[in-house]
């Protein structure tokens, strides 16, 4: 039932985006969140849909299963883009029926917001569909390095991040098996009134609830058994090694802001 | 109510990178009132199969008829409440799927989501709870304060609570120590032949096919690779071997014996009596030339 999602799961490929270091796609990304917000006119989206696409393609992941994984997304996108076309009240009025009036500027916000949202989504995606959870930590932990002057706990939270990384697929799995056995006994979670599928959530998240815990102990005691003592002294299995198309994608992406700032409006 | 699976097939996650083949061509029936083991290496389909017996998972390609009600590929089904109503499963560790504050609750809750009302509902949580062997004190308790072999139980006796017509079971026993083990599966037993409960059994434990089971299925590689009688499964144990399956400890005991004394017996033992009877028999008879 849970078997689409994609959020935190790993396609394995042989792409360009496959073959990139880590920290060159996570600094993409981030660089991404902020250069989305330079786009405020249909040429400037135009850019940065193209780029979007542009990534998309080199991911060689089939499109098919990004649309179906982004499906649930689509809720969101949609309430995100009917919030902006009733909120705002701005511009000329396009439509009229009854008490509801649409604006010329809430239907633009509307279509440029969700646009910017699900260009957002797009991206950080192709970053975890692309990139093994270990290489993700692994190239935050370097990235945030310098911090580690600053007395800030780099390698713990990189700890935190691929552990529950790596317990994403976990729990969909238990998801699914105790969504499993509540169906047989007679819960549905996929039909029904919406009252008593709100109800049905009860017998999931509490059994969810309770092996998560479990887990998370077993797991503490697993470590400490094995000798765990956190980042100090610890060397790398997996070394990172920045190439010739790391920098060629980060002037890529320089190139499209430099466009993005001259084109916009 | 007989179950039966015709030309099976099905893929987890069609249609994305991780599409993978789980069963395929599998025909298997289950006529109201058997007792029947599916055996299979792990991954070779066992637990896919089961799950098609009360429609939690819809074939790929081919149709499950479930009593009167077909569930086909490729078609939306609704309203399936009739039908887990009468297929109880108990899943492997089932115990973690309780949630309710108390025993009692979490035995009733099964029942009460198919509309039985609320007494007969705790009147059936008292009769199930003994029935898995608890006192009936513990139904006041959380079930978050027993012990991993009472919460086991008393999971069971949310599915027996529901009173269905089938009851297939994954791995009733994994996880118990053997008394516990025994207890389950002559509970389960006893059930089948009082209340004549269709039985099916996915399980590793060839013993317990043996001693059970009226009919085996033996899965392969997503497929069925023999079905029929415990004597006819067990008659030939090199098969199961290459599957890497083993036969039951007494099997094995037997065609030791016949190795060993250069004799054959003339049939298949499934206990430790029939073996010692024929053992007797033989010896009887001037023992082996």
């Amino acid at each position: 039932m849970m078997e689409k999602m994609i959020f935190g799961r790993y396609v394995p490929g042989d792409s360009i985006l496959h073959r990139m270091d880590p920290r060159s796609k996570l600094i993409i990304v981030f660089l991404f969140v902020i250069v989305v917000f330079i786009a405020n006119n249909v040429l400037t989206y135009g850019v940065l849909a193209a780029y979007t696409l542009i990534m998309v393609s080199l991911s060689r992941i089939p499109l098919r299963f990004l649309y179906g994984g982004l499906k649930p997304v689509f809720f969101l996108v949609i309430f995100t883009f009917l919030l902006h076309i009733f909120m705002t009240k701005e511009g000329d009025v396009i439509f009229e029926l009854g008490w509801l009036q649409i604006y010329e500027e809430g239907l633009r916000q509307g279509i440029f917001i969700s646009l910017r949202f699900l260009l957002l989504i797009l991206i950080t995606s192709l970053l975890t569909l692309t990139t093994t959870p270990i290489e993700i930590t692994d190239g935050l932990e370097t990235l945030l390095n310098p911090l580690k002057k600053l007395k800030f706990p780099v390698h713990e939270l990189a700890l935190m991040m691929s552990i529950s990384l790596r317990f994403i697929p976990t729990l969909m799995q238990e998801t699914d098996k105790i969504m499993k056995a509540q169906t047989a006994r007679g819960v549905e979670y996929n039909s029904g009134p919406i009252k008593d599928r709100i109800k049905a959530i009860v017998p999931l998240l509490i059994p969810l609830f309770i092996s998560s815990f479990k887990r998370a102990e077993e797991l503490a005691v697993a470590m400490e058994a094995r000798g765990y003592k956190g980042g100090e002294g610890r060397t790398k299995y997996r070394l990172l090694t920045w190439g010739m198309p790391d920098t060629m994608m980060i002037l890529f992406l320089a190139a499209v802001t430099v466009l993005l700032i001259v084109l916009r409006g | 109510m007989d179950i039966s699976l015709k030309n099976v097939e099905y893929r987890y996650q069609a249609d994305s990178p991780f599409e993978r083949l789980a069963i395929s061509d599998v025909s298997i029936d289950v006529p109201s009132g058997t007792y029947l083991a599916v055996i299979g290496h792990t991954g070779s389909g066992k637990s896919t199969v089961l799950q098609h017996l009360n429609a939690l998972l819809k074939p790929t390609k081919g149709s499950v008829l479930i009593g009167s009600r077909e569930i086909k590929a490729g078609r939306k089904e609704k309203n399936l409440k009739g039908v887990r109503e009468k297929v109880g499963i108990v899943f492997q560790f089932p115990e973690h799927q309780l949630f309710e504050e108390t025993v009692e609750k979490d035995i009733m809750f099964g029942p009460m989501n198919f509309g039985v009302t609320e007494k007969e509902a705790k009147a059936r949580a008292r009769s199930a709870i003994n029935l898995v062997g608890l006192p009936e004190e513990i139904l006041e308790k959380s079930p978050f304060d027993l012990s991993g072999g009472q919460m086991r139980r008393v999971a069971i006796a949310g599915v027996l609570a529901m009173e269905p017509e089938v009851i297939v079971l994954d791995e009733p026993t994994a996880g118990l120590d053997p008394r516990g083990r025994k207890e389950i599966m002559d509970l389960f037993y006893s059930l089948h032949k009082k209340r004549n409960l269709s039985t099916v059994l996915v399980t590793h434990s060839m013993e317990d096919a043996a001693r059970y089971a009226d009919d085996i299925v033996v899965m392969h590689q997503g497929k069925v690779f023999t079905k029929g009688t415990p004597e006819q499964i067990f008659s030939d144990p090199k098969a199961l071997l290459e599957l890497g399956l083993d036969v039951p400890e007494v099997v094995g005991l037997q065609l030791k014996i016949e190795e060993a004394f250069n004799t054959k017996f003339s049939k298949i033992s499934l206990s430790e009596e029939e073996l010692a009877e024929m053992v007797a028999e033989l010896m009887e008879g001037g023992g082996p030339k």
